[in-house]
């Protein structure tokens, strides 16, 4: 078998033997670092921001962007909490109408983006303060989950074996992303997000549904924000409007490092989930290393994104050139 | 120019929609705040709430100048918020290096030279760091700033070593409260930037030159415009104004804390320009970005004083950003002067 080097995967590749570096490193340098468990945990404290990585790759393939998300995490967290301590809702109607709210708020701007030709920063931008105003309408402070419902979800999981477990909310994280895979590489809407995001103006020409797909992708990412409002307010077992604060930073760093192109038309999901895995990693390394302070962890993401992007615009270039 | 001349003039209709917003505030407040317009003097100073508005705004300000002349080039800076935090965790390491180790003592009593000339050579530097990677490299603004955004804060926080680092040094504190010809010293300040970038851009070439890379960079290179040089020296000039923000917020508060100054600085900035009717690469008022922040801070004021709760300024802030974005988009004025003129709507 030939192995064919396509000039598309190489950012792929690179995040790929990022991974594998950091991995090695963690397992040569510290006992306990090359265990399921430690792996396991990867999927577990990065679920959150793992489902909104997944989104937020169809947003950046079709061009657009998207900074709203942690705000809208917060706001689906705090208010899910909200009506189930206050008003007794029972948890999934609670869940529903937040995961619905929460789609609705991405068609909005999506609507916005599409039919006033806004530019998307700007709109989710306020998207963004409008989300984080209102999760500080609905409460103050944290609000905590306490619901026989909730507390079987929080206690349902698969056990792996060597003390690992696999809890509900990793089992979402993985579920969206292979559903992202799925839209991704089998159904019109991912082949329409490459196109758009490409050249919109061809997409036009093509007779592409333009305007639907960029408001899907939008819906479709608020969607999965609210998902993982849910997915973190069942991690912590509470809703807290100041969550996630700056959390859009962490999923762009995440979705370029997973070897997506910023200027759109190229990536893959599977390279999101490699990303939010070397963000977790990092993590999990400055925690096993013990003296490196907290700081370390955004320099730290904030060189690989440099590297990343200077890899990416070395690659565009070389591929103009030819 | 005659005056309906003037009136009809692209300069003025860019103006109108803010000037008329701040207005409308501050209408509202002249009738329902009992003693909003009152200012006094006491000490040759003034008080009252309208330096008040005008002094919180100071630092909002000055990255709204920096960031206006970012946005014509059709870019944006997401850093300067993390600059403010740099240069206020410099600053305040320049006047206690050894706080961080545990010593309380101050050392050697530093000049006010060189707790401010440091600080803003970092923020010069910061600048040319993102006016690198987007004029020379080449990668999209918003990215490229966004590197320095999360990378900066962890490196303010690593020069406090996450400390909130607490200093008395009396000439630099009048940098953020002290107070000059009766007004507070901030003011002051953006005056003096203001009328600085002003001059630059309107007394001359630059700001035709800042427009037209805005409008099209490439054609504007093969006008002769060294448009690489200008781009680098917008982004510089942005982190210059950054830096001197986080100066006058860490006097302001005797103190650096690298995790708190200037957050959420970069989106207030970001709004102010829009509201003031700077497009996104292309034409650009520097007076308007002014207006703009002076009409956020005295919403928020606003607000603040009429006992509604503080959280509800993110969503006002939210749907009055919305609105003149609205406003400006030439699809939505379509739609309305269709309506207006009854013909058929069309969109898309």
């Amino acid at each position: 078998m030939k192995l064919h080097l396509n000039q598309k995967n190489i950012p792929l590749l690179a995040t790929i033997a990022v991974f594998l570096l950091i991995y090695l490193a963690g397992s040569v340098l510290y006992s306990n670092f090359f265990s399921l468990r430690v792996f396991v945990n990867l999927f577990i404290d990065n679920a959150f921001v793992g489902v909104i990585a997944i989104g937020m790759t169809f947003v950046i393939i079709s061009g657009g962007i998207d900074l709203s998300v942690g705000s809208v995490v917060a706001l689906a967290g705090v208010l899910a909490a909200k009506m189930m301590h206050d008003f007794g809702v029972h948890p999934i109607l609670a869940f529903s109408i937040c995961l619905g709210l929460g789609a609705m708020f991405g068609m909005i701007m999506g609507c916005l983006i599409h039919f006033f030709e806004l530019p998307p920063f700007l709109v989710t931008l306020v998207g963004m303060f409008l989300a984080r105003g209102l999760a500080f309408l609905v409460s103050l402070n944290a609000i905590p989950i306490k619901h026989p419902v909730v507390n079987a979800i929080i206690d349902f999981g698969i056990p792996l074996g060597f003390r690992a477990w696999l809890p509900a909310t990793a089992m979402i994280f993985i579920a969206v992303t292979l559903v992202g895979i799925y839209l991704q590489h089998y159904t019109r809407f991912g082949r329409n997000t490459y196109a758009i995001g490409s050249s919109e103006q061809s997409a036009i020409l093509m007779g592409l549904p333009v305007g639907r797909t960029k408001i899907l992708v939008y819906t479709f990412n608020g969607f999965l924000s609210a998902l993982a409002g849910v997915v973190y307010s069942l991690y912590t077992s509470s809703g807290y409007p100041l969550a996630c604060v700056g959390l859009e930073l962490d999923v762009i760093a995440a979705v370029v490092i997973g070897g997506t192109l910023l200027s759109g038309g190229s990536g893959y999901v599977a390279g999101t989930l490699i990303g939010v895995l070397i963000l977790g990693l990092i993590q999990t390394f400055i925690t096993f290393q013990g003296t490196l302070s907290s700081w370390w962890t955004k320099i730290v993401i904030g060189v690989l994104l440099f590297v990343f992007i200077l890899l990416q615009r070395y690659l565009s270039k070389a591929g103009a050139r030819r | 120019m005659s005056q309906v001349q003037w009136l009809r003039s692209e300069n003025f209709q860019r103006m109108l929609w803010p000037l008329m917003a701040l207005v409308g505030i501050l209408l509202f407040n002249f009738f329902f705040t009992p003693g909003f317009f009152h200012i006094e003097i006491k000490d040759g100073r003034f008080f009252g709430s309208l330096v008040d508005i005008a002094n919180r705004a100071a630092p909002v300000m000055l990255l709204a100048i920096g960031m206006t002349l970012v946005f014509a080039t059709g870019g944006v800076d997401l850093s300067v918020g993390a600059v403010m935090a740099i240069s206020g965790a410099i600053a305040a390491t320049v006047i206690r290096p050894d706080y961080v180790k545990g010593v309380l003592e101050y050392g050697e009593v530093q000049s006010l030279f060189l707790v401010l000339s440091i600080p803003l050579f970092f923020s010069l530097l910061a600048g040319l760091w993102n006016g690198l990677l987007v004029a020379v490299i080449g990668i999209q603004p918003i990215i490229a700033t966004l590197i320095l955004m999360v990378a900066g804060r962890g490196i303010a926080q690593l020069i406090t070593q996450g400390q909130i680092v607490v200093f008395i040094h009396e000439p630099f504190q009048y940098i953020g409260s002290g107070f000059l010809f009766g007004l507070p010293f901030p003011i002051i300040l953006v005056l003096l930037t203001f009328t600085v970038t002003y001059l630059l851009t309107r007394r001359t070439g630059l700001g035709l030159f800042i427009e037209a890379i805005g409008a099209n960079s490439i054609a504007s290179r093969f006008m002769g415009i060294r448009e690489r040089m200008i781009t680098l020296s917008v982004y510089i000039f942005s982190g210059f104004c950054a830096g001197l923000a986080g100066l006058i917020v860490c006097a302001d508060i005797k103190a650096a804390d690298a995790n708190n100054a200037g957050l959420f600085l970069e989106l207030d900035a970001i709004a102010a320009v829009i509201i003031g009717g700077t497009m996104w690469g292309g034409r650009f008022t520097v007076f308007g970005s002014i207006v703009g922040t002076l009409i956020i801070q005295s919403l928020t004021t606003t607000i603040l004083t009429r006992g509604v709760a503080p959280e509800v300024t993110l969503v006002f802030k939210a749907f009055v950003i919305i609105l003149v974005a609205l406003i400006q988009s030439e699809k939505f004025r379509q739609l309305f002067s269709n309506r207006m003129a009854g013909e058929k709507v069309r969109t898309s």
